[in-house]
């Protein structure tokens, strides 16, 4: 994983550079991504949000988060299974580019394409 | 003990293991001299004379090289009585002895590998008391069976402790005798006292079910045959016998007035069955309820386990919630349900649970001011039955009993025994106008199931194609190349969101065999080691899904497989941290307001396990293992453990190392 956070951190690096005219708070995915890991998100959620049935109680992020809006406040408050994370630990940009990353995450395959789940 | 017996009594020769240690001892004296015993000697500000280096044979080492050796060479004139501890152990039919080797038993070590022809039990070589331990839970819970292991009875028993209190939280028998020399006046200086101790038992006896240190050959006769007897009585766990190293080393000798030496005949103790009063009224409750639940945590010990509880979910159609200490309930069975059953039910019966608490109240970890709080999940109306046989075996000091849940009708008894019974009650207890209802709950039961198991599939292909590699893919892969053996999960010990037991058809008891007990990391690598050794004997194969924090507790039970041969499929689940602390060091640092220092790695310091990254497969290697990895692309993964199957199944011990998800 850290060689593959090292490569997405060069594509990170590279897209800041390419966004450096784009409106100043446009969320950013690559960014997300790298935000995702850094505050821990990752670590009940999975790499790409698919959520856990032990640590997350099966909750899928992604694809189709909630909007932004509902998406913040519960990160803000949440239900306290989850810990709340405060704009102190997490400014609102690098929020809002996790949300934009997890929307950027394309839709599962459907199960019944997969061979070894039609078993 | 033994040695009392004064040396002018003994008839056996007049050369001892007690007179050649002393000069074993005094040689080594020699070199270690104390400044008092210095000074003795008159030696301050004194240069003593040189010695010269070739001294003239005492007159001892004369006779020895020149006499004519006695006709007859045992040494310990007669039977020793470590060659009588063998016989002892020989009724009690233990097919292995995992162990790591040490001097405070080399009595018996020496009588079970040459006496006793290093069969019943087999004595297999192990790296780490830990290891040793760990083997026997493993093998216990495919066979039913229990091993006997030996360590020292201080420095061994210490590393021994972590499994045993595992088997002992996991209701496993296990029978661990410590070596010890008791008789200070005796015992060899140096490194035997170090690893000696007045009562080596102590150590363990908060979580041992009974524990005995024999003072003579007749006294572990008796100790060893109820120590078996103990141990292998429901609730099933560890027991401990301090053995003297004297009374393993010397000889037989008459006991008390004369009498022989004999071995107790070991006859199994019936398991505690349920008061038939108290059966009758959980019958009632269970037969007249509109929504029951049957919650089973250890209450399968055998396959005729699963059968009953099939036998009693179906009589009422009730739904079944399986909490994984063993394979109690088959997952593919339309009443297998999740935890969230138990929100809805009127009556519940628990059975063998370590916490019924937890079974119906929910705990949310740190709530304002970081304590954590309680939800019921119950309606106030619901009745609980708690069948469980550690309600007659709880100790005070380690809290494995958990919470104290209050229930309406308690019985301490087995619950596998006590089903047939139970049914029985239940099958006269339903009126017949109830009859209809339970068959719709069936029906209801049916589609919920269908669901269910959609769901998981759908949720299953989410990331399925991600790098590391999700857990749901690992499992499936593992599945699609298994699936036509005659499989058994020996162990789980990375976290993998359940998905075996979601996705593969687990239905029989070896399906499946639990977790720790204990929650000690470092159990899943002897364990499934152990089990496998059993699976081996009985033409199984042996999968595990082997977390890498686990592993790198006692690594050496890797040798151990390949040393004596034991097939098995390990794949990790190598999400490379303590992912479960990782994620308890992350919550507080959110709750505290503040970005967790990850130090450059991925989670917060302290908890992952990478740069460097442990390249597992060549641990695996440098053991004797067929190995591969890091597996990091999903698409490389069928095709390694297709071929990994190929080398297991020829016998041999094989490794895929696999970066994963976290969970």
């Amino acid at each position: 994983m850290s060689r593959q956070f090292f490569r997405f951190a060069l594509a990170a690096f590279a897209a800041g550079v390419v966004l450096a005219h784009a409106p100043a708070l446009a969320a950013d995915a690559a960014k997300g991504k790298a935000a995702f890991m850094k505050y821990g998100c990752w670590q009940c959620h999975g790499t790409e949000g698919q959520g856990s049935a032990i640590t997350s109680a099966g909750k899928v992020l992604a694809p189709d988060p909630l909007p932004l809006e509902t998406f913040a406040a519960f990160v803000r408050s949440t239900d306290r299974a989850m810990p709340p994370y405060s704009e102190l630990a997490l400014p609102p940009a690098d929020l809002a580019d996790i949300h934009a990353y997890l929307s950027s995450i394309p839709k599962a395959k459907d199960y019944k394409t997969i061979p070894l789940l039609n078993q | 003990m033994a040695r009392k017996i004064p040396a002018t009594t003994d008839s056996g020769p007049k050369v001892d293991r007690r007179k050649f240690l002393t000069g074993v001892a005094v040689a080594g004296a020699a070199g270690t001299m104390t400044p008092q015993s210095a000074n003795a000697n008159g030696a301050v500000g004194v240069t003593a004379a040189r010695l010269p280096s070739a001294l003239p044979p005492t007159a001892y080492t004369i006779a020895a090289e020149t006499g004519t050796p006695a006709k007859d060479l045992a040494r310990i004139g007669g039977v020793a009585g470590s060659d009588f501890m063998v016989d002892v152990i020989k009724t009690l039919d233990i097919k292995y002895l995992p162990s790591n080797c040490a001097s405070s038993f080399r009595g018996i070590h020496e009588s079970l590998i040459n006496y006793g022809n290093n069969k019943m039990p087999e004595f297999l070589t192990c790296t780490h008391e830990e290891s040793a331990v760990g083997m026997a839970h493993g093998y216990f819970k495919i066979t039913g069976k229990p091993l006997l292991t030996l360590c020292h009875g201080t420095v061994g028993l210490q590393h021994a402790s972590m499994a045993i209190y595992n088997a002992w939280c996991d209701r496993v028998p296990v029978i661990v005798v410590g070596g010890n020399d008791l008789d200070a006046a005796h015992r060899p200086p140096g490194v035997p006292t170090f690893h000696s101790a007045q009562d080596i038992n102590a150590l363990v006896r908060d979580f041992t079910k009974w524990d005995d240190t024999p003072v003579s050959l007749q006294h572990f006769a008796q100790s060893m045959v109820r120590a078996y007897k103990i141990s292998m009585t429901p609730p099933y766990g560890p027991v401990m016998i301090s053995l003297d190293a004297g009374l393993q080393q010397e000889p037989v000798k008459p006991h008390g007035s004369g009498e022989k030496l004999y071995i107790p005949k070991y006859t199994p103790t019936s398991a505690p069955q349920g008061d038939s009063n108290a059966v009758r009224e959980a019958a009632k409750l269970l037969a007249n309820a509109e929504a029951p639940v049957i919650v089973v945590d250890r209450a399968a010990r055998s396959e005729n386990g699963v059968r009953l509880l099939v036998q009693l979910a179906e009589t009422l159609q009730a739904r079944v919630v399986d909490m994984g200490g063993r394979m109690n309930f088959p997952k593919t069975h339309h009443l297998s349900a999740g935890a969230p059953a138990v929100n809805s039910a009127d009556v519940i019966i628990g059975m063998e649970l370590s916490d019924f608490w937890a079974v119906v109240n929910s705990y949310i970890d740190n709530g304002e001011h970081g304590i954590g709080f309680n939800q019921t999940r119950l309606k106030p109306t619901t009745k609980l039955i708690s069948i469980n046989s550690v309600d007659l075996n709880t100790k005070a000091n380690y809290q494995d009993f958990q919470r104290f849940q209050a229930v309406d009708i308690a019985m301490a008894a087995d619950a596998e025994t006590t089903l047939p019974s139970l049914i029985e009650a239940v099958k006269a207890a339903i009126p017949n106008d109830r009859k209809a209802a339970i068959e719709k709950r069936g029906e209801a039961a049916k589609k919920a199931h269908a669901e269910a198991r959609e769901r998981n599939k759908q949720a299953a292909a989410i990331a399925w194609d991600s790098s590391p590699i999700s857990t749901a893919r690992l499992s499936m892969e593992i599945w699609g190349q298994i699936k036509n053996e005659d499989w058994s999960l020996v162990a789980q010990s990375g976290n993998v969101s359940n998905w075996p037991h979601r996705l593969w058809p687990m239905e029989k008891h070896h399906h499946w065999l639990g977790q720790s007990g204990g929650y000690g990391v470092g159990y899943g690598a002897p364990a499934a080691v152990g089990a496998a050794l059993a699976n081996r004997d009985l033409g199984r194969f042996s999968v595990s899904i082997q977390g890498d924090g686990d592993l790198m507790y006692a690594p050496g039970v890797l040798w151990t497989a390949a040393k004596h041969k034991i097939p098995m499929l390990s794949v990790m689940h190598n999400n490379r941290g303590y992912h479960q602390e990782l994620m308890h060091v992350q919550r507080l640092s959110s709750f505290r307001n503040r970005v967790a220092s990850l130090g450059g790695d991925m989670g917060p310091i302290g908890t992952s396990i990478m740069n460097p990254d442990i390249e597992y497969h060549k641990l695996a290697e440098s053991m004797g293992w067929w190995a591969r990895g890091p597996i990091t692309d999903p698409e490389k993964l069928g095709p390694a453990i297709k071929e990994a199957m190929a080398v297991v199944k020829s016998g041999q011990p094989a490794l895929l190392n696999v970066w994963t998800q976290p969970r």
